[in-house]
């Protein structure tokens, strides 16, 4: 059996889904808007130098991703160590060995790993203009400009899966996320 | 040759995964199983089920440790029915 069909199995037998998909927009969002922050202090301040300025985001990105990885594997591995003695003494029976058991010791760092990668891909994404300006990529506009709007738009991008699972409006709950990002813009802009 | 055709479990086993999956999974372990299974019971974290394999040759080693591969455990062995099928080049 593949990696991902036992993995499939894994995550139908806990119903992990519905949180590992919280902790991604949830993380997520974190990741893109620290990454926002962290831009628009530079800009508003004139920070130029591109490399100071990927290097205090990639040090934010790796500790929301360690931070998250860590917090999710704690908790989510006393979750499932609880679930499985719970259900060990329901069954009055040893289910060690089992894929129950396998599921608690395994979907803690699959939780772990959506948690802590989710922000550190998405500030990722938004540090591409930085990389590529770095690399003697010419851009159309300011990089550090663009940067920002792919941060809001991976924010938008967020508030749009959002919408998946609620079933509602897309461009609502899109716009929704948005002008969350924008009031934190605009907080910077005025502690500027 | 002494061949098992029906096997009639008492099975114990968590609600994950479900009883179409679980039957599922104990129907692909050979080709020609034909599982019926029916909930005769249903508590907290746990349902008793009455799950019944036929099949050319059915397996019990195989079916039980199918079922305890998916949390379960086999409670009694409530029914069979064997046949002995003369071998090939007899």
């Amino acid at each position: 059996m593949s990696f991902f069909i036992k993995l499939q199995k894994l995550i139908a037998i806990t119903h992990i889904h519905n949180i590992a998909r919280r902790y991604l927009v949830v993380n997520g969002f974190d990741g893109a808007l620290t990454n926002l922050g962290l831009l628009s202090g530079f800009y508003f301040h004139h920070v130029a130098n591109l490399t100071l300025i990927m290097t205090a985001c990639l040090g934010a990105a790796i500790a929301l991703g360690m931070s998250g990885f860590s917090s999710a594997y704690v908790s989510e591995a006393a979750e499932r160590k609880l679930e499985f003695k719970k259900l060990q003494d329901a069954m009055v029976t040893d289910i060690s060995g089992s894929s129950h058991d396998k599921a608690s010791r395994w979907m803690p760092l699959f939780i772990g790993a959506v948690n802590g990668l989710s922000p550190l891909i998405i500030s990722l994404l938004t540090l591409t203009p930085l990389w590529m300006a770095e690399h003697g990529i010419v851009l159309f506009i300011n990089p550090l400009i663009l940067a920002m709007i792919v941060a809001f738009f991976i924010i938008f991008l967020l508030g749009v899966f959002l919408s998946n699972v609620s079933g509602s409006f897309w461009l609502f709950s899109g716009l929704q996320t948005l002008i969350i990002a924008g009031f934190t813009f605009l907080l910077i802009y005025l502690i500027s | 040759m002494i061949h098992v055709k029906r096997l009639i479990l008492d099975v114990l086993k968590p609600h994950h995964p479900d009883v179409l999956e679980f039957a599922k999974t104990i129907a692909a372990l050979a080709l020609g199983y034909q599982v019926n299974l029916t909930v005769k019971e249903i508590d907290d974290k746990t349902e008793t089920l009455e799950l019944i394999v036929e099949g050319p040759n059915v397996d019990r080693k195989l079916i039980e440790a199918a079922i305890k591969e998916m949390g379960g455990s086999v409670h009694s062995l409530d029914g069979v029915e064997v046949i002995n099928i003369a071998e090939k080049g007899h």
